[in-house]
């Protein structure tokens, strides 16, 4: 058994990441959870959010996801996300405009259908405002 | 007979088609590389879903499945064909396939009295269809991929044929598309997404049996099924779309090659003709001046 675990970060367009980690905490669908080597065998849904992996006791790279699965199996943790980046790359000031069009769009919106395809986007750009916000507040 | 400024025009332009069809065969060879690399980069989330579904559906009893995806309407009167074409043509036999089958699906269909509809990618595959089924389309999505093919298109295609299902107007969806197999062949596929069938790999049972039994699952499989089944569809026409574009590259590699070839049998055989002409009207002049010359 080693004391790392294999994390695989997978958009449906490429592989983003795939290196062995000490620890990798993801935001599931029911809370955060954290996966040490020789976790138990693991499916779950994760809410958008951001993925954080850590190195030799330190966060060493911290991934945005827009919701998707993880899988957690004897070799490591395998993460389905529709759309992910990494923090750093996100800009915090296009992510603020999203949010406001967003919300128009949502005032606007004509019926329930459409306000609730509308709301998840909007969690999901708000989830994206809040990680570049926790970012800055840990860099400095 | 042609005259020689005839056949010297004719040649000049057999020679700039050949030249075009050259530059279309290397275009498509390299967006075929293109096509390559996307389709490659593709496959580990596709393979992680398959097995997660694998997982899954292994863990729920197929009675308590409540998800239609899954499970079916329980009937099977109304069959959706989701056919995917490309938008331009000089590519060969590579739409004519895709049609010719989507047509003989449709004809086994209303043989069997279902009832049959259609949603056409492609704007070639669109006008085909059009000709003969005009009344069976839905809806038709063109541009699709026309920079680069991004998941997003593959989820817009997906929405529409998830809205579909979601107001009743089918029971069973299926793709039709050609699946790449190498530079010079294709292979048309007719895949079945809704319900979708569960294609276990041949080597899974063994190993996944054990596997599967002690995965742990948040929330329980039910709504784990609910929210991957839609993801799963997307995935699989993205898929389809990956498959399509490399294929359509492919064919029209193929055929450009074809077509520069036979250009170039052409120019010989015009040349040929060209010189034998000159040659012809030489000796002709010649006969003229010497029999002028002894009547003398």
């Amino acid at each position: 058994m080693t004391d790392k675990v294999e994390f695989e970060l997978v958009s449906p367009e490429k592989l983003l990441f795939a290196q062995p980690v000490d620890l990798v905490v993801i935001p599931g669908g029911e809370g955060d959870f954290g996966v040490l080597p020789g976790h138990a065998p693991f499916i779950a849904t994760v809410r958008p959010g951001v993925v954080a992996v850590y190195r030799d006791g330190a966060i060493t790279d911290r991934l945005f996801v827009a919701g998707g699965f993880a899988e957690v199996n004897e070799t490591g943790v395998t993460v389905l996300a529709e759309n992910a980046m990494p923090v750093s790359e996100i800009d915090g000031a296009k992510v603020e405009e999203e949010i406001r069009a967003l919300q128009e769009d949502l005032a606007d919106a004509k019926d329930d259908k459409e306000s609730a395809e509308v709301q998840v986007r909007l969690t999901v750009a708000q989830a994206k405002q809040e990680a570049v916000n926790s970012a800055a507040a840990t860099s400095h | 007979m042609p005259s020689l400024k005839d056949l010297k025009l004719r040649i000049s332009s057999v020679k700039s088609t050949q030249k075009i069809t050259a530059a279309m065969k290397m275009v498509a060879a390299s967006k075929l590389r293109r096509a390559q690399e996307q389709a490659e980069a593709g496959r580990p989330y596709a393979e992680r879903m398959a097995r997660i579904l694998a997982s899954l559906t292994a863990n729920v009893q197929a009675e308590s499945v409540s998800s239609p995806l899954l499970a079916g309407t329980g009937k099977d009167a109304v069959h959706l064909l989701l056919i995917v074409t490309s938008d331009r043509g000089l590519c060969g036999g590579f739409n004519g396939t895709v049609v010719r089958e989507a047509r003989r699906q449709i004809d086994r269909l209303q043989r069997e009295g279902k009832t049959v509809k259609l949603l056409v990618v492609g704007r070639k595959g669109r006008d085909q269809m059009r000709r003969t089924h005009a009344a069976l389309i839905i809806d038709s999505f063109e541009e699709v991929g026309r920079r680069r093919l991004s998941f997003a298109d593959a989820t817009a295609i997906a929405d529409r044929v998830l809205a579909l299902f979601g107001d009743q107007a089918f029971d069973v969806a299926a793709l039709v598309y050609n699946k790449f197999k190498s530079a010079i062949s294709q292979i048309i596929t007719v895949q079945q997404i809704i319900p979708f069938a569960m294609t276990a790999p041949a080597d899974a049972p063994a190993e996944g049996a054990e596997a599967r039994a002690i995965y742990e699952f948040e929330p329980d499989e039910e709504q784990l099924l609910a929210d991957l089944l839609p993801k799963n569809l997307a995935v699989q026409i993205y898929r389809a779309l990956l498959e399509s574009a490399a294929s359509e590259q492919g064919a029209r590699m193929t055929a450009m090659d074809n077509a520069t070839r036979n250009a170039g049998d052409m120019i010989q055989h015009l040349t040929l003709r060209y010189n034998r002409t000159r040659q012809s009207v030489i000796t002709n002049e010649l006969i003229e001046i010497i029999s002028g010359a002894e009547a003398l």
